[in-house]
């Protein structure tokens, strides 16, 4: 026990430092305050992904970006959710469990299209398998691009779907 | 493909097909994967390959089935693994084993029963609203649990249906293929550039092995020879790959059992990890760092200097937590005994990668058939006895503490030089393999090329495929809340195998 005490007062509180700031003008130039007072309950659909973006969405949790301090949290079901993260091109055989969660998620609900393949299918594109992005499926409010986005990226298109 | 890797082509006929492998069986033998390519473009039909990893390197038998040739002899009774393997060869290439589970594997309702979506002439399927057929377990007071596809957590997607009674798990029975988006039909639409690129997506958390594999293939048909600094810059991008996985499941399984401190800390050192590869490979996830011929980045003293000093800081900090870890006794309660899978079954089921090292098999790719830079590293196998959950974390943290020493050899003897061969004209029509030992066990990669230099056929092999039945064995008895920390000491990819 006072080897974990020990270690948790060695570390300190490394919470609420993010690598990269943000540009001026950027959505997320002032994340934690555009925040304040939102706190959406948020639902995570892989919808076809590789894990690469299932890593970044993970790093939301850690002592960094630490998302549950400006209110947001991951529920364990669409019914309490506000928002869903979509990640990966839609496959044909995630297509019917995304529109299921979709409209499990009660109204007024956000969708956020995470990494460039569910903004357009990315290097998967659409075919026999894949119906392309997420927009292709259902309607989308925000998106995070990159493969896979930074966890920056995300926590804006988060903001911006809010906003919008 | 590199100095260090045989690869036989055994090409046998129908009758030779079964007495070949029930000998590399007899000898020993781990099957790698099963796949086919059309040929009717040449004037042939199908060509069955079965690969195989040996003492000496690997060998592919090759068998060639006619347009309407019989069914080909199963070999999952030998190679437990190959069943699903066959029933997605039969879904994606049409190509069909004599016997055994007919059901579809990867095939949900996109296409139906006869259409291949490997084939070059498929145009697209029909629809097939059939539902699966589940196995039903009977008996006084058994029911199912049916989860997923979608999950609680943020996992990919899967679908498990356990027959319980009470809490007790009887039996548990994995559906997959949600997730299959047509990888290996892609790879052929592709230019080899856009393909290496797709091959780091095949499980994105295994990205460097698979590029890296892919890479291996297509050198071996160009003929390119890798300069020594981008192979150790290579060794270094797959050991980094190796510690942030690890870092992150060992949080993720000190939370699975109750102990939220160990995700904070574990996943503090990942993001520290993530940090300093976006400040030092341009990239928190550096996927697209490994190109053919070598690597697409440099490294620079200040850069080599950041990573010799967090390859010690790791050191420090994860042998601490692992003290943690050991001595308390809740987590240890939950670890130990729990989701086990001993030696005589790993063995049995063709378990590979983590999972085998964790029951007992030392076998790793990176001591058994080096490739360089690993041929001049020494690297030391984990392995525990266990087979359970425990022995998982034991193996998690010893190929941590190696990774790390290895991380500051490569960088203590990396060699000067140029970090990518010159480019080279397309490749000549060709064959090639690449096998690299990533994070959960070897990952494997065929490649074809035609004459014009695209690509004729290519398919990636996660090592999941083969642990994935083992799971299925390793939650019998235990029950149904601890299943989310066994499948966590498992932790194996769903995109990987749905490809
Ligand atoms: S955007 Fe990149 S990391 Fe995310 S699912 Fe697509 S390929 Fe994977």
């Amino acid at each position: 026990m006072l080897d974990i005490l020990k270690q948790i007062a060695r570390v300190g509180i490394v919470a609420g430092r993010r690598q990269a700031e943000a540009a001026p003008g950027d959505a997320a130039a002032d994340p934690e305050l555009r925040a304040v007072g939102r706190a959406p309950c948020m639902r995570h659909v892989d919808a076809g992904s590789c894990n690469g973006c299932e890593l970044e969405i993970h790093a939301l949790g850690n002592v960094y970006y630490n998302i549950e301090a400006s209110g947001m949290k991951f529920v364990a079901s669409p019914r309490h959710a506000d928002l869903l993260l979509v990640s990966g091109p839609v496959s044909r055989h995630m297509r019917e469990a995304l529109l299921r969660t979709h409209d499990a998620t009660p109204a007024p609900k956000r969708v956020v299209a995470v990494g460039d393949c569910a903004i357009d299918g990315g290097i998967f594109d659409a075919g026999y398998a894949s119906c392309g992005g997420v927009a292709d499926v259902i309607a989308v409010d925000a998106t995070a691009s990159g493969c896979p986005p930074a966890p920056e990226a995300i926590i804006a298109a988060i903001e911006r779907a809010l906003e919008s | 493909m590199n100095a260090t890797l045989a690869v036989e082509h055994a090409p046998v006929t129908r009758e030779q097909w079964l007495p070949r492998i029930e000998a590399l069986h007899a000898a020993g033998a781990r099957l790698l994967t099963l796949w086919a390519s059309d040929e009717r473009d040449h004037g042939e039909g199908d060509l069955l390959r079965a690969a195989f990893l040996q003492p000496g390197g690997v060998v592919i038998v090759e068998l060639a089935l006619p347009d309407g040739a019989a069914p080909y002899p199963r070999i999952d009774e030998l190679f437990p693994a190959a069943a699903r393997l066959q029933r997605a060869l039969r879904d994606l290439s049409g190509v069909q084993a004599e016997g055994g589970d007919r059901r579809p594997w990867i095939r949900h309702g996109a296409w139906s029963d006869g259409d291949a979506p490997l084939r070059r002439d498929f145009r697209g399927g029909t629809p097939d609203p059939t539902p699966y057929g589940f196995v039903r377990v009977r008996g006084d007071g058994v029911h199912e649990i049916a989860v997923g596809p979608v999950h609680a957590g943020t996992i990919e997607p899967g679908h498990f249906r356990f027959s319980v009674v009470g809490e007790k798990v009887l039996r548990l029975e994995q559906r997959l293929g949600y997730v299959h988006k047509g990888i290996e039909r892609r790879f052929t639409e592709l230019a080899p550039a856009a393909a290496r690129r797709l091959a780091a997506r095949v499980s994105g958390d295994s990205a460097v092995a698979f590029a890296w594999a892919f890479c291996l293939a297509e050198e071996h048909i160009r003929g390119v020879s890798v300069p020594p600094r981008a192979t150790f810059l290579r060794a270094l991008l797959l050991e980094r790959e190796r510690i942030a996985n690890h870092l992150g499941d060992l949080g993720a399984l000190g939370n699975d059992a109750g102990f939220g401190v160990g995700l904070a800390q574990f996943m503090r050192l990942k993001e520290d990890l993530l940090r300093v590869n976006a400040q030092v490979f341009g990239a928190r996830y550096p996927m697209d760092a490994v190109v053919t011929g070598g690597v697409a980045i440099e490294l620079t003293p200040a850069g080599a200097a950041l990573l010799q000093q967090q390859f010690s800081v790791l050191a420090g900090e994860t042998e601490r937590l692992r003290a943690i870890y050991d001595d308390h006794a809740g987590m240890q309660d939950r670890f130990l005994g729990c989701g086990k899978v001993p030696g005589e079954l790993a063995r049995r089921l063709g378990v590979t990668g983590l999972v085998a090292r964790a029951s007992g098999i030392a076998r790793d790719l990176r001591v058994d058939l080096p490739l360089p830079p690993y041929d001049a590293l020494a690297v030391r196998c984990a392995s525990a006895a266990g087979g359970d959950v425990a022995a998982r974390v034991a193996v998690r943290f010893d190929e941590l503490a190696e990774s790390l020493r290895l991380g500051g050899e490569l960088l203590r003897r990396l060699p000067p030089g140029e970090v990518c061969a010159p480019a080279q004209a397309p490749a000549p029509g060709g064959f090639g393999v690449g096998l690299v030992e990533g994070w959960r066990g070897p990952v494997f990669v065929a490649l074809e090329t035609a004459t014009d230099g695209s690509i004729r056929r290519c398919h990636p092999h996660d090592p999941s495929w083969h642990n994935w039945p083992a799971l299925e064995h390793a939650i019998i008895g235990d029950i149904v809340p601890d299943f989310p920390l066994i499948n966590k000491s498992f932790n194996l990819s769903y995109s990987g195998v749905d490809l």
